[in-house]
């Protein structure tokens, strides 16, 4: 009461306002409980919440095309598929030192596995031509070799395009040398010879542990060289290192022969001439695809848009329907199973039901691997259950039930091992229902069956739902299972994700297979939040 | 039938008529054995007929002159028996005792009227047997629980590489059982370097996951935590998530990482995968729990740090040591992730089971089988007994 009689607000012992003094106790509590929470959640964040978002982000990068081929995608701008025409010399030039580079860096073959996904050939047409692109470049090198000796020379060239205090200090460094810099003045005025000089010498440098400075410079920039001196390139004013061979080159080099990259590469291979494959390039150049996306859903993004594959390529979304008529065949039969049991555990005596509590939880608790290989042993056709059949005169010898490595196997096997996950939440329900209800609807004068239609079932109702999801969202991602008892038809969407990660090696289509499925699941792991919330999740 | 009322409601069973009920239904069973054992000898109606005889007789004489449950029951298991052990020798004698177990229980429980028990006295011929045909749906349920499980572990005693019973085995013949899969376990390099592997990832991960999980728990627990929702979401997520779809996420990040292939990778996998299981356990020992006795140990001068260890630590021990087992058994049982983010120098057990009934199917797995069911029941018996202890402590605390 002393306090009302002061004047302001109600203080504490330490003479601050209560107020603030209890919002400051709030706050310090919540920062208690947040940094007990902190080391987890980062832990699972690093571990396992950045590679699912990893996941994510690669069903959609697509950033191999504009790395490897930066120039191609950049004059493919120019150039419309709809115009049914092959692209223009530019577009080959360019395509050209693309492909030059990326085969010096080995990553030509990448780049075709990848397109090929898209249209069957572009493998085989890059493969081929990254064998190829050396020799059309070494029509210039040799050209500029008998015009003057000193072009085969790798310090002539260094000296020529690199910086000059570089070039003092590259001179007889040890392994690669100081890193490379280019000569301003060259940039200038060679820009395209500057710049595949550029990339060799880095390359030489970061791959090759090489003095740019004494390697003979790739056939590459030869080709560079007389495209920027064709091009009338500046050197006119030039008079620095090498202005003299310059200006010779640059006098002999209307004399040289020189096919267009676009009949050298015709002469490769006449695929280079198709329309589609130009088509596939450039739908695919973007940094980010929906393309592993539209394949997931049995589409292919092409030239001329997005086309639905042929019946006979389209399985994905065969496979989607497929695991979700089983997961439902399977949460259906243990409702099925699980329903009665849990009824019976319920309604029966402590002492009682915990002792039959220890078979459902038994199975529970047993390896996954020991029940899938429990089930290829009783139902192979050699099996325990055919052998009893047999034995018993009700199948004949050669009648024997084909049960495994089917859909029926699949189904019974994993039916039998999500079976507890139904049991458990269902008896958790029912042993929430009040006796007396029962007792009140029977003695008000219903039937059995409209007692437990009527009063019981309707309040297990949460228990169906709540083993249901559960059942469902975890039949939905299995595979060990079905990969064991499954054979071809009755394997699972997460069996062709496996397939793709390690055998295909198609890993943006198993991300994108598996971005669809965790959206599936997380939607029903939001509904079981609802419905059951995740606090009143209980095992055993 | 919970309800004391009801139980004491049923004053009489009475007895059902000897010829007109009792002798017919343990005809019908003994016909239901005779037709099997019939079929062996290729004869099932022969069969059939034997054992409607022999049923509808041990129903008469149980009955009529053997009042004692007990002796009528080992009497009639040992007649049969030993006219089992005449027609087919130890098989048959082990036949025997089953056909005599069954048939004369089904006699005494028939005939007694047991089969009214479940039942109120007012029930109706077709509520008794829609009660008791629900029992026996409910019974082989239960089997079909258990069954597969139980069928592999004399499996794996097998004398050859079979798969299933041969006749040896039937005949008892100590011929028919042999070691030589355990031996085979214990002796074989892959498998007990796949045995080695396991006992080297799952203790580690486990230790992680029940450490970061505990602290993560106790702070969930207190009263006020902002954005409690979410975050529980987020920790619980490794359970929801199809393995297949972690399995795939880890493998590109841990690839990109560096962590792909290696030991401290597949610890890291597993100890998140086992985390949520330690959550759901700790929380749920650290609901109800009793927050005046923390209070009261802080007013008696002990420090955060001493209240934690000498009060809620003991309090909430038994749901971190079944949180811990469950860590556990998820990783010394999962395949999926390790397969992906291990490589051949991680191979667990699981993993080279995993193989084992994929390529070369041999019967060392159902060896393993019987020894990771044996550890299963171990974990089992630990974990119900730690839940019952947790109940009793947190029961004990005023609340």
């Amino acid at each position: 009461m002393s306090d009302a009689t002061q004047n302001g607000p109600m203080l504490a012992a330490d003479g601050r306002p209560l107020k603030a003094s209890l919002r400051r106790a709030l706050r310090r509590q919540k920062m208690r409980a947040l940094m007990l929470i902190a080391p987890l959640l980062i832990f699972i964040l690093i571990t396992f919440i950045a590679p699912i978002a990893d996941m994510l982000f690669r069903s959609v990068e697509n950033n191999i095309v504009s790395d490897t081929l930066p120039r191609t995608v950049e004059a493919l701008d120019d150039w419309e598929y709809a115009s049914g025409e092959t692209p223009g010399e530019p577009v080959f030039d360019a395509m050209f030192v693309d492909l030059f580079i990326a085969a010096e860096r080995k990553e030509h073959t990448r780049l075709g596995s990848r397109l090929n996904y898209q249209e069957t050939g572009i493998s085989s047409l890059f493969r081929q031509t990254g064998r190829d692109v050396e020799d059309m470049a070494e029509v210039y090198e040799d050209q500029f070799d008998a015009l003057n000796e000193i072009w085969r020379d790798g310090a002539f060239w260094a000296e020529l395009m690199g910086d000059p205090d570089w070039f003092a200090e590259a001179q007889g460094a040890e392994d690669a040398g100081p890193r490379f810099r280019i000569n301003d003045e060259m940039e200038d005025r060679l820009p395209r010879t500057a710049e595949a000089y550029r990339v060799f010498a880095r390359f030489t440098q970061n791959e090759d542990e090489d003095n740019p400075a004494s390697e003979r410079p790739w056939p590459l920039v030869h080709a560079m060289l007389y495209a920027d001196l064709t091009d009338g390139a500046a050197i006119d004013a030039y008079t620095g290192f090498g202005a003299e061979e310059l200006t010779a080159a640059k006098e002999a080099v209307p004399g040289f022969e020189a096919p267009t990259y676009r009949e050298a590469f015709l002469e490769v291979d006449e695929d280079w001439a198709s329309v589609e494959m130009w088509g596939t390039i450039k739908a695919y150049s973007g940094e980010f695809t929906s393309g592993y996306f539209l394949n997931a859903v049995d589409r292919e993004l092409t030239p001329h848009g997005i086309e639905t594959l042929p019946s006979d390529q389209s399985v994905y979304l065969k496979l989607f329907w497929r695991t979700i008529w089983m997961s439902l065949t399977i949460t259906f039969m243990t409702i099925l199973l699980g329903y009665p049991v849990a009824y019976l555990l319920a309604n029966l005596p402590m002492r009682k039901s915990s002792l039959l509590m220890i078979l459902v939880l038994l199975p529970f608790w047993t390896s996954l691997l020991v029940r899938t290989s429990a089930w290829k042993v009783l139902l192979q056709q050699q099996g325990v259950i055919n052998d009893i059949l047999v034995w018993a005169g009700i199948l004949s010898d050669s009648g024997r039930l084909v049960m495994i490595n089917n859909q029926l196997g699949t189904i019974i096997a994993m039916t039998h091992i999500l079976l507890p996950f139904m049991i458990l939440p269902l008896y958790s329900v029912m042993a929430t229902i009040p006796p007396s209800f029962v007792r009140a609807s029977k003695s008000l004068g219903a039937t059995n069956w409209t007692t437990f239609w009527r009063v019981y079932f309707p309040q297990s109702v949460p228990g169906i739902g709540a083993g249901s999801i559960l059942v469902f969202i975890l039949a939905i991602g299995y595979y060990i299972t079905p990969a064991l008892v499954g054979g071809t038809d009755g394997i699972f969407i997460s069996n062709r994700i496996a397939y793709h990660i390690s055998s295909s090696l198609n890993w943006g289509l198993a991300a994108a297979l598996g971005s669809i499925l965790l959206a599936a699941v997380l939607v029903l792991y939001w509904a079981y939040d609802r419905i059951v919330g995740i606090d009143n999740v209980k095992l055993g | 039938m919970t309800d004391a009322t009801a139980d004491e409601l049923i004053v009489d069973k009475g007895t059902p008529p000897l010829w007109g009920f009792t002798v017919p239904m343990s005809a019908a069973m003994g016909g239901f054995f005779g037709f099997l054992a019939g079929n062996t000898a290729d004869n099932g109606l022969m069969g059939f007929v034997i054992g409607l005889i022999y049923g509808a007789v041990a129903g008469f004489v149980l009955m009529s002159f053997v009042p004692n449950r007990t002796a009528g029951r080992l009497g009639l298991i040992v007649l049969t028996a030993v006219v089992g052990f005449v027609l087919g020798t130890w098989g048959g004698a082990v036949a025997g005792i089953i056909v005599g177990a069954v048939v004369s229980w089904w006699i005494y429980w028939i005939g007694r009227g047991d089969y009214r028990s479940g039942v109120p006295i007012y029930a109706t011929a077709g509520q008794t047997l829609w009660h008791n045909t629900y029992l026996f749906i409910c019974g082989f349920i239960f089997f079909f629980l258990i069954a597969p499980i139980i069928t592999i572990i004399p499996l794996s005693f097998n004398a050859e590489n079979f798969f299933t019973f041969t006749p040896e085995m039937l005949a008892l013949d100590p011929d028919g059982y042999s070691l030589k899969h355990y031996r085979d376990f214990f002796s074989n390099s892959d498998w007990q370097s796949a045995m080695w592997n396991s006992l080297k990832i799952a203790p580690v991960a486990t230790i992680l996951a029940v450490g970061f999980g505990t602290l993560a728990a106790i702070g969930l627990s207190q009263p006020h935590v902002p954005f409690r929702r979410a975050i529980m979401a987020v920790l619980i997520s490794p359970m929801i998530v199809p393995l297949i779809i972690s399995a795939a996420g880890m493998y590109f990040f841990y690839s990109r990482a560096g962590l792909q292939g290696t030991y401290l990778g597949v610890v890291l996998a597993h100890a998140a995968l086992g985390i949520p299981f330690v959550i759901i356990t700790v929380t749920a020992t650290l609901v109800g729990f009793d927050r005046s006795l923390t209070r009261a140990s802080a007013n008696l001068g002990a420090d955060p740090v001493t209240t934690f260890l000498r009060i809620q630590m003991p309090l909430i021990l038994p749901g971190v040591i079944s949180g811990g087992l469950f860590a556990f058994i998820t990783s010394f049982d999962e395949v999926v992730v390790v397969l992906f983010v291990g490589s051949a120098q991680q191979k667990t057990l699981p993993w080279q089971m995993f193989i084992g009934l994929r390529e070369q199917i041999s019967p060392t797995i159902l060896a393993v089988a019987t020894i990771l069911v044996a550890i299963s029941i171990a974990l089992l018996t630990t974990v119900e007994l730690l839940r019952r202890r947790s109940e009793r402590l947190r029961g004990l605390s005023p609340s």
